[in-house]
């Protein structure tokens, strides 16, 4: 029931997105490329001059660097409009562009949805601010995200290298040793069901980031883009490895059925019926909030290998703070997400509980040797690090991602619920997507 | 396929019916006075369906009282049609008015707004539209008569983003009036209010008034308005139950959480245990809708009398 009322509304807000979208791409005539360099005193006058900046962000630690930001340059305001986040922050943002109204000078965008509004010139192109000079500063996968060629569509905030989750005392009751390679997971997996038929070694009911997270680490580049020009193709080596060896969990229903980020997968975190997790390093602070009866239970370690010894890793979730083209106020509002993503905001985030893109606070021994308590007092950051220094940066998203993760559960979703394989799933996933990019105007292959 | 299956069905009726009267029947006919419209035949199917009916209309309910009077970690280690050890329900009381500096009580009040605001007024206009669709003639009667029907069959979501489009070509986006504005049009109340003057008021009532010398304004307020009563409470209820409701609307038009009301303020806590690095507060949401759903509960108990004499209007011919 949930599921379907939470797809109901996905879907009306989704189709409201695409009734609107089709005038969106009239909405912007001025070219943004055709902007000359804005030097660094040009802002520092806008600086003094003052105004007011328009943030539609969810990210919480922004708060704090706003309050700073403004203290710091006291003619500035920060106007911190959040409280939505996901789908409906994309429907509220595709609705004010589209309107012409209403955009905000600056927006939340995660990796996933950009080239969305970058490829419809919906954004700024922030090279001429000075951000093409930011680039070594990041680690590749967020900065590969955020840039395309010469152009800046956004500053990377935070990112989120993969790592694997355990719950140490599931593992421990059991003798059973934690994974290391995928192969040793699917064991693993057998061994904590059998001993429990109420632990699962993990939840998966067909999650899109979670399954282009598994492909980009496997090494399978489903989507490349160039320009309009798009391929989509799920038919290569590292896709097989990932649904040959994904396929037995699911065949021997050794997955747990539960969709994330409802109540019932944190109430799953917190009893030990999920006993892993291989999601993004900034998930310690959702574990800190919303399963904190199991603080204590939980480990960090590196994401389990295709081959052992490796130490392959990928992205799964992290947003950008990007300008929308029709935002007012530009100069400043360059400054502040400059200050946010790659000044003295940084810190301040990280100090809350964010996971940065930056290398610099990445290698910090500070950050390295902070010590989780959640985690039993484990440096978790170290394998975090590791594992984005250890992201390969030639993924790439859709250019409608977001449309493309909205029919996941209806293509490849069907491989969790009924006799289709996954494999089979990931095809029809690929025909969905080429037809409706053909349908917006691109070319697919 | 009726044609076969309706003969089938009244043959088991026809014979159900006498097996049920037949033992019945015998001492009806002895002292058939005891037989009183209060005193009916108990069928215990009817009971069990009723009772499943129930459980399954308050079961919701219950689940939301008690897991009010829990804390986060109370909601995730018990059942939830029982209470935990943790008896937290003030605490969680406190806590959603203040969270966030309290923004709880201001999306209270602004759903207060827009209730007062476009309940009231779609019910003003409801009434006035009502009344002199039903107790006028004017050219072109029939031709709104079906665009009222019709608009009655148009479900406000379908028309969320045409008006939003208009809306915003009116700079009128993001501001409460985007919510009171579409909230002002109740065609069902229209309709309502339309049939109930029509039984309500009688012509030959009006006809004095004019007698006497009364104009329109005043027959309006002195005597139709009176006799109206029951039927806008009626409306009222309606509206005020769509708008405090109302979810889309709002969703697509509203940005500045200052301005949400309680339906997409909760919506909002919701989601922040979807967010990366978002405080998860499950029990502030549940503690929330639990509280948005008591001023309905008393209004409808502080009505109830005006509502249920408001539907039965009209049914039996005096």
């Amino acid at each position: 029931m949930r599921r379907t009322t939470r797809r109901l509304m996905r879907g009306i807000a989704l189709l409201s997105v695409l009734a609107l979208g089709a005038t969106a791409c009239g909405g912007s005539d001025d070219d943004s490329s055709s902007q000359g360099p804005v030097s660094a005193s040009d802002i520092q006058a806008a600086l003094k001059k003052g105004g007011t900046v328009t943030v539609w962000a969810w990210e919480p630690t922004l708060k704090t660097v706003a309050a700073d930001f403004q203290k710091k340059y006291p003619k500035v305001k920060i106007n911190l409009v959040s409280e939505r986040s996901g789908d409906k922050h994309y429907t509220a943002l595709s609705n004010a562009i589209s309107a012409g109204k209403g955009v905000p000078d600056i927006a939340q965008v995660e990796y996933f949805a950009l080239s969305q509004y970058s490829l419809t010139k919906g954004l700024s192109d922030l090279a001429p601010y000075g951000a093409d000079k930011l680039a070594s500063k990041y680690t590749p996968g967020p900065w590969n995200a955020v840039s395309d060629g010469d152009k800046v569509y956004g500053l990377p905030m935070d990112s989120g290298p993969m790592a694997m989750f355990y719950n140490k005392k599931v593992f421990d009751k059991y003798k059973i040793a934690v994974p290391t390679t995928w192969d040793e997971y699917v064991d693993a997996a057998r061994k904590l069901h059998k001993a429990d038929p109420k632990v699962y070694i993990a939840n998966d009911a067909g999650d899109a980031g979670f399954t282009t997270s598994m492909l980009w680490q496997a090494g399978s580049r489903p989507y490349k883009v160039d320009g309009t020009k798009v391929t989509i193709n799920f038919d290569d080596a590292g896709a097989k490895k990932y649904t040959d060896t994904w396929q037995q969990l699911i065949d021997e229903k050794l997955v747990s059925p539960i969709n994330g980020w409802t109540d019932d997968w944190y109430k799953g975190l917190g009893d030990g019926t999920i006993a892993t997790l291989t999601t993004g390093a900034w998930m310690p602070a959702n574990f800190v909030t919303g399963v904190p009866n199991a603080a204590g239970d939980w480990r960090a370690a590196p994401m389990p290998q295709w081959t052992k010894g490796d130490k392959a890793s990928a992205e799964n979730g992290g947003s950008s703070l990007a300008l929308p083209t029709l935002g007012k106020n530009k100069e400043l509002a360059y400054a502040f997400v400059e200050y946010a993503n790659s000044g003295a905001g940084v810190q301040t985030r990280i100090g809350e509980g964010a996971f940065p893109a930056t290398k610099a606070e990445l290698q910090a021994s500070a950050f390295q040797n902070k010590e989780f308590e959640y985690f039993g007092g484990q440096k978790a950051n170290e394998i975090f690090a590791d594992s984005a220094a250890n992201v390969a940066a030639d993924w790439s998203y859709l250019p409608f991602q977001q449309y493309a993760n909205s029919i996941f559960n209806d293509t490849v979703g069907k491989a969790y619920i009924s006799d289709t394989k996954l494999i089979d799933g990931l095809k029809s996933w690929q025909d969905a997507s080429i037809k409706y990019g053909k349908e917006q105007g691109f070319t697919v292959e | 396929m009726s044609s076969t299956s309706s003969p089938v069905t009244t043959a088991s009726q026809s014979a159900s019916v006498p097996a049920a009267g037949t033992t019945k029947s015998a001492p009806r006919l002895r002292t058939p006075r005891k037989h009183t419209p209060g005193r009916r035949k108990r069928s215990v199917l009817l009971t069990v369906l009723t009772g499943l009916i129930l459980l399954y209309t308050v079961v919701p309910l219950v689940w939301l009282v008690i897991s009010a009077t829990k804390t986060m970690d109370g909601l995730a280690n018990s059942s939830g049609l029982w209470f935990s050890n943790d008896f937290a329900l003030w605490d969680n009381i406190s806590q959603t008015f203040t969270y966030h500096d309290g923004i709880f009580v201001r999306w209270l009040l602004n759903t207060l707004l827009y209730v007062v605001l476009g309940a009231g007024g779609a019910t003003l206009l409801a009434i006035l539209g009502g009344y002199a669709l039903a107790k006028f003639n004017f050219p072109g009667k029939r031709a709104v008569f079906a665009v009222v029907i019709g608009a009655v069959a148009v479900p406000g979501t379908a028309l969320a983003v045409p008006t939003f489009l208009m809306f915003s070509k009116m700079g009128l986006t993001d501001t409460p009036w985007a919510v009171i504005i579409p909230s002002l049009v109740s065609p069902f109340g229209l309709y309502l209010m339309w049939v109930f003057a029509t039984e309500a008021i009688p012509v030959e009532l009006l006809e004095a008034a004019r007698i006497d010398g009364a104009g329109e304004v005043r027959t309006f307020f002195q005597v139709a308005m009176p006799l109206l009563a029951p039927g806008t409470v009626t409306v009222l209820l309606f509206t005020t139950v769509a708008t405090w409701n109302n979810y889309f609307l709002p969703l697509i038009m509203l940005k500045d959480p200052n301005w949400y009301p309680l339906t997409l303020g909760l919506d909002a806590w919701n989601n922040q245990a979807q967010t990366i690095g978002g405080d998860v507060i499950f029990n502030l949401v549940i503690t929330g809708s639990l509280l948005t759903i008591v001023p309905l509960i008393a209004a409808f108990l502080l009505l109830q009398r005006f509502w249920q004499s408001g539907l039965a209007a009209g049914s039996v011919k005096e």
